[in-house]
């Protein structure tokens, strides 16, 4: 059987190549905005880097939270509060088993990666980081990995070092590690960078780092919702993560950082639930994870975070990790017949993220006409200028597939595509 | 909104074949329009006769609704007075934002009512406003405009379409 006709096989299966164990039409009933309309066209929702869509499990705990154990955490001594506080300290459990962290108070919850990268600028950063002393981050960051470490810059007078990236958007290793000096402080590198998918051999990284004696801080985002991540097998020093990317809620995030170092990294932010005690002469911290947590968080998207987990590993990262390079494959193969498209990110390594162009025609109005077919893309630059400017692009069209897309919904894509190239031709 | 009413011929056309593309060069009045957020990117230079536009012409990078909708900026407004064109910025800047209805209220803008569906898209209105803007900067002897900041047709702040 030819490639294009097993192709329209699983198409038409909806899944012939399915994992063991993994069952695409069960998953999909999952999540009720996937039987959604858009334009009279069925939803094909294809912007899961930017955020992904929640199960009915998660949907199901916040209502329950809400409805009936909703208090203060970490305060009252009254029923609901207990049951509140029970629930966001589980859902750090279940993250913490999740990521195989060795400890739960190795994991402290944030607003997202963007607030946890921030963290680390101020808590280690502005303590340990100063005049002429080098960061190194790589070309393939989004700019919550970049931004951070120049207003670092600008106030310590630290440089920042930058790793390229070839034409295939893959980290050149050798220039990598021919930028350590005994002035480098931080590796701040992208798990899966964002733009273009590219998976970067992060172990070996972290190694490289290690020999050097530099911590490494991960940026996790697109990965935690797509691979198995286990923070002691990659020995990083920081891992960010958000819930909104990994099928939870907005709002909540979580900063992974080794005890050692989170002992010595200094708050901030000052609030409640960060002290032990307060005079007006001198405050007492408590004690890690929650001298980093000041002020009541976002209690509810904790917990759907934890109901997030939950579902992922029921669901198995494997198999989410098997599905997802069986739709990469697919629509990189269906994308790449469509004359002139560019596919932009041909790592070896890739997860399932499909940025491309069409020639002639702006990316903007790629996604209008695609939004017009009710498939649902990302447009513009993606938070990665630095990205854009490396392929000298000003933008890209970006599907990012999750494990509940469908090779026909990859199919609706193309045919949109074909309709843009038919209208713009 | 159906794109299918946005993309009509009349603007696909427009992208594919720009009318008064490039740079005068002696222009009275210039101006160099950006849209950060997508990298729209226009010059326009034009010649103004007493108070008349004798002459104008555009180039740049862009999207099509940005591309048709400065390609049809200049054939409406060639041969028109500045006031004239000041008051078609106006009116195009409103139909643009949902503050104008075309159907209902009187308005200078001709065929240019085929941009009205951006309104719908406000991830586009930008992109349509772009040359307008830029018009009305040379105008004023502005060097440049930009769809952000104050002169924001959607009075959002720039960072929240870039957001991801």
């Amino acid at each position: 059987m030819s490639t294009s006709n097993l192709a329209r096989l699983v198409s038409e299966t909806q899944g012939a190549l399915q994992p063991e164990g993994f069952d695409l039409a069960r998953v999909r009933a999952d999540f009720p905005i996937l039987r959604g309309q858009v334009n009279g066209k069925p939803l094909a929702y294809l912007d899961n880097g930017a955020s992904s869509q929640m199960p009915q499990q998660v949907i199901d705990r916040l209502i329950r939270y809400r409805t009936s154990e909703h208090a203060n955490i970490h305060r009252g001594v009254h029923y609901l509060s207990e049951t509140a506080t029970a629930a966001y300290e589980g859902a750090r459990r279940k993250v913490q088993k999740f990521i195989n962290a060795a400890e739960e108070r190795e994991v402290i919850y944030t607003r997202g990666t963007t607030d946890a990268v921030n963290l680390v600028m101020h808590g280690y950063g502005r303590a340990f980081i100063g005049e002429g002393d080098e960061i190194i981050v790589s070309q393939l960051e989004h700019h919550s990995n970049i931004v951070p470490w120049q207003m670092l810059r600008d106030e310590k007078g630290c440089v920042l070092r930058v790793i390229p990236c070839n034409d295939a958007g893959e980290l050149q290793l050798d220039e990598y590690a021919a930028l350590f000096n005994d002035r480098t402080k931080l590796v701040a590198v992208t798990h899966v960078a964002n733009a273009l998918g590219t998976v970067n051999p992060i172990k070996q990284m972290i190694a490289t780092a290690h020999r050097h004696g530099v911590p490494v801080l991960v940026d996790g985002a697109q990965a935690v919702p797509h691979l198995r991540v286990d923070v002691r097998d990659l020995d990083c020093d920081f891992y960010c993560f958000s819930g909104h990317k990994m099928f939870g809620p907005t709002g909540i995030g979580i900063l992974y950082v080794k005890a050692a170092l989170l002992e010595r990294m200094q708050p901030y932010q000052g609030g409640g639930d960060m002290i032990l005690s307060v005079s007006f002469e001198k405050t007492t911290y408590n004690v890690i994870p929650h001298k980093f947590e000041a002020g009541t968080p976002p209690i509810a998207a904790g917990i759907g975070l934890g109901a997030a987990v939950d579902y992922l590993e029921d669901i198995g990262m494997e198999n989410i990790a098997a599905w997802e390079h069986e739709l990469l494959r697919y629509a990189t193969e269906q994308v790449s017949r469509l004359e002139g498209v560019r596919i932009i990110g041909t790592a070896k390594d890739k997860a399932a993220v499909l940025s491309f162009t069409v020639p002639g025609v702006h990316p903007h109005d790629v996604g209008t006409v695609l939004n017009e077919e009710g498939v649902a893309v990302r447009t513009g630059h993606h938070c990665a200028q630095p990205v854009m400017q490396r392929f000298c692009i000003p933008a890209t069209v970006r599907a990012s597939f999750a494990f509940y897309n469908t090779f026909a919904e990859i199919d609706q894509l193309v045919a949109g595509l074909r309709r843009v190239q038919k209208m713009f031709g | 909104m159906d794109s299918k009413q946005l993309y009509q011929e009349v603007i696909l056309d427009h992208n594919k074949k720009p009318r008064n593309w490039g740079r005068l060069a002696d222009p009275s009045h210039r101006a160099e329009g950006v849209n950060p957020l997508c990298g729209d990117h226009i010059w326009i230079t034009l010649k103004v006769d007493g108070s008349n536009i004798a002459e104008l012409a555009f180039e740049g990078e862009s999207c099509a609704i940005c591309k048709a909708s400065a390609s049809m900026m200049t054939t409406n407004v060639k041969g028109k007075s500045v006031e004239q064109a000041e008051r078609m910025v106006q009116d195009f800047r409103d139909m643009a934002t949902g503050r104008l209805d075309t159907a209902q209220q009187p308005h200078q803008l001709g065929r240019l009512t085929v941009f009205a569906g951006v309104k719908d898209l406000p991830s586009r209105v930008k992109c349509a406003i772009l040359p307008w803007h830029t018009l009305h900067a040379a105008f004023h002897n502005e060097q440049s405009a930009s769809t952000e900041g104050d002169a924001d047709p959607m009075g959002l702040p720039a960072v929240k379409l870039a957001d991801e």
